[in-house]
């Protein structure tokens, strides 16, 4: 049975979206029931999963039990696990939140999240290049449909270039991963690796190509710069829970260019090992400068934490960039971090633009919040975390990141940019905060206070980020693990051929020919 | 029959560019259409070109075409289609509740097409 866990995460969703859409005419308080429940399950299987990924095993799981590099496969490691966790993790806090009258204001909500789970945690999971286009689709297709639940016009106006942009970007994944197919005959992530250090020299021009131009797809959903622009009006015009749940989703893209460049192009790549290296620290640094610069440029509070969501962003792939294991364990600490911190983030300014009545979130004096110390102590808490203040997680992360950069030779160019980034968002929470708390207009708000639960998804994800902080060792051993499960690739490639080794063979399915099968036959 | 392939790839890329990067939002719709199925063609000639070779594998037979890009296009077909349509739908309910066909969602300015 443990051996069929890895599946869950991308059944259940999608059995409860099916079950979802049957109850799409009955009352919303069934679909809540119905969500929630399967929200929580998959919370459960994603903390087995990080049990089991924690044991260092890599678990690759054969669907239809067809040998690699044949047929689908999913596989289970510690970054994958991770991701799951933090997905499942994000999705529960989100859903508490939206099933307090947000999920009220347009059709299917509850189908179109569990759809979207499907999608973000099928993309962790898979280890097939092609199937991280379909989950791509999948969660791509469903955040179409999150980021306009509610239909006001910004939306559509911001949904337009969202999708556009998006789609254009689905056909560049198409074509990177068609001229990977065409030059290697495979598109199974473990046999890439092998197969790209092998290709012709001919081909290797090819191989680049391919390699870079899905390096622009993941930039697309990542927003690193120059493809960020579709994001702030996007995350900012969501609804809030759909916002907090797309903190996860701009992390598809990190995870992306995380396994694609550690595992096809990383350390045995042969003549395309560290294609993306050379680009990757000047673009992430740049996006850091720009994110930061836009925050306090930003006139609202939800923009202000899209720009955030950009310069986190930044940050990650910083340490992404600079390679080793260090740098990895500090990007995904610091990612863990940032997707709770901003999710937290978009559902304050949710509560605070709700408590301030017409002015919403807007940047501008206004009558007094109806409850200015509670509401002002948890954005308090989430500025000095997103900031990277002492204590809180953001902290520890941006201390990881730096101390693995002293190192290396372009550690001043890092230490300047995420230092100075760093002081400058300090400088545009802190304005908005006095804003939103102390430069008060007179008169009494005309909107109420809002109940005490509404305050809980934030208050839990804030103390998730507390406990990453107080518990910082341990979480940042497993990503140490993590990061040197990563940037030796043998072991992930090993697991996958074994697993196909070990097929009984009444069982297994696959050509007689065994991997010299593909286009090579045909000349 | 390479060189009419790569044309026309070629030639529907670079029409599906210039329609996307047009004003308005029915341009744009065509455009992301042609792009599609440039890219589908690109994905199913990725298996190489061959002509008069055996469809299905049987003893004997060592010359077929490669059919995992068939199985690959006939996905990314269905998925392209579905969001060919959605994105009709968003830029007609566009059209309707912002009042104007413009991507960026704004009325026109004075003196200008595009």
């Amino acid at each position: 049975m443990s051996d069929h866990w890895i599946i869950f995460p991308v059944v259940v969703p999608a059995v409860t979206a099916t079950i979802l859409l049957l109850f799409a005419r009955t009352s919303i308080e069934k679909q809540r029931i119905i969500s929630v429940v399967s929200t929580m399950a998959q919370l459960g299987v994603a903390f087995t999963l990080l049990n089991q990924a924690s044991s260092g095993e890599i678990q690759p799981y054969l669907i239809g039990a067809w040998q690699p590099p044949f047929g689908i496969i999913l596989v289970l490691d510690r970054l994958s696990a991770f991701m799951v966790v933090l997905t499942a993790i994000v999705a529960t806090v989100t859903l508490f939140y939206a099933v307090q009258g947000w999920d009220r204001r347009g059709a299917n909500f509850h189908a179109l999240f569990q759809f979207q789970l499907m999608g973000l945690m099928g993309a962790f999971l898979t280890g097939d290049l092609f199937n991280l286009f379909v989950f791509f689709e999948v969660l791509l297709i469903s955040s179409y449909g999150l980021l306009l639940h509610g239909g006001s016009d910004d939306q559509i106006r911001a949904g337009i270039h969202y999708v556009i942009f998006n789609l254009a970007g689905s056909g560049l994944f198409l074509i990177g991963v068609g001229l990977l197919y065409a030059t290697t005959g495979t598109v199974n992530m473990a046999d890439l690796a092998v197969k790209v250090a092998e290709v012709p020299a001919d081909d290797v021009a090819l191989v680049r190509a391919g390699g870079l131009i899905l390096m622009v797809v993941f930039s697309v959903k990542a927003a690193l710069l120059p493809l960020y622009f579709w994001l702030p009006a996007t995350y900012s015009s969501a609804s809030a829970p759909v916002a907090a749940l797309f903190a996860i989703m701009s992390k598809v893209g990190v995870y992306s260019i995380i396994r694609v460049f550690t595992i096809i192009f990383g350390a045995e790549g042969g003549e395309v090992s560290g294609i993306a290296e050379p680009w990757l620290l000047p673009l992430a640094l740049a996006t850091l400068a720009l994110g930061t610069l836009g925050a306090l440029a930003a006139r609202e509070l939800r923009r202000l934490a899209a720009y955030l969501v950009i310069a986190s962003v930044g940050t990650m792939l910083t340490a992404v960039a600079l390679g080793g294991v260090a740098s990895l364990a500090a990007a995904i600490y610091y990612m863990a971090h940032s997707t709770f911190i901003l999710a937290a983030l978009f559902l304050l300014a949710d509560l605070i633009g709700r408590e301030r009545g017409e002015v919403h979130d807007r940047l501008e004096p206004a009558p007094t919040v109806a409850q200015p110390v509670l509401l002002g102590v948890l954005f308090l808490t989430a500025g000095v975390a997103v900031t990277g203040l002492p204590p809180l997680s953001g902290f520890v992360g941006k201390v990881l990141i730096l101390s693995s950069a002293l190192e290396v030779p372009s550690a001043r160019w890092v230490f300047a940019v995420v230092l100075v980034a760093g002081l400058l968002s300090i400088v545009a929470v802190g304005r908005a905060g006095s804003t939103l708390f102390w430069s008060t207009s007179d008169g009494e708000s005309t909107a109420g206070a809002v109940p005490r639960s509404a305050f809980a998804p934030p208050v839990i994800l804030l103390l998730v980020a507390i406990a990453m902080a107080m518990f910082a060792g341990r979480v940042v051993d497993y990503a140490t693990a993590t990061a040197a499960q990563l940037v030796d690739p043998h072991g992930y490639i090993e697991a996958v051929f074994e697993a196909g080794a070990d097929l009984p063979e009444s069982e297994a399915h696959g050509p007689e020919h065994g991997p010299e099968h593909g286009p090579e036959a045909t000349p | 029959m390479e060189l009419l392939f790569a044309a026309t790839i070629g030639i529907l890329v670079s029409t599906g560019v210039y329609l996307m990067l047009r004003g308005r939002t029915f341009p744009v719709v065509l455009g992301l259409a042609l792009i599609s199925y440039a890219v589908n063609f690109f994905v199913f000639v990725m298996g190489r070109l061959d002509v008069g070779h055996a469809p299905i594998i049987r003893v004997g037979v060592d010359q077929y075409p490669d059919p995992l890009p068939q199985a690959l296009v006939l996905t990314a077909i269905v998925i392209g289609f579905a969001m060919t349509a959605f994105v009709l739908v968003l830029a007609v309910r566009a059209n309707i509740e912002l009042g104007t066909d413009h991507v960026d969602g704004m009325p026109q300015r004075e003196g200008r097409d595009e």
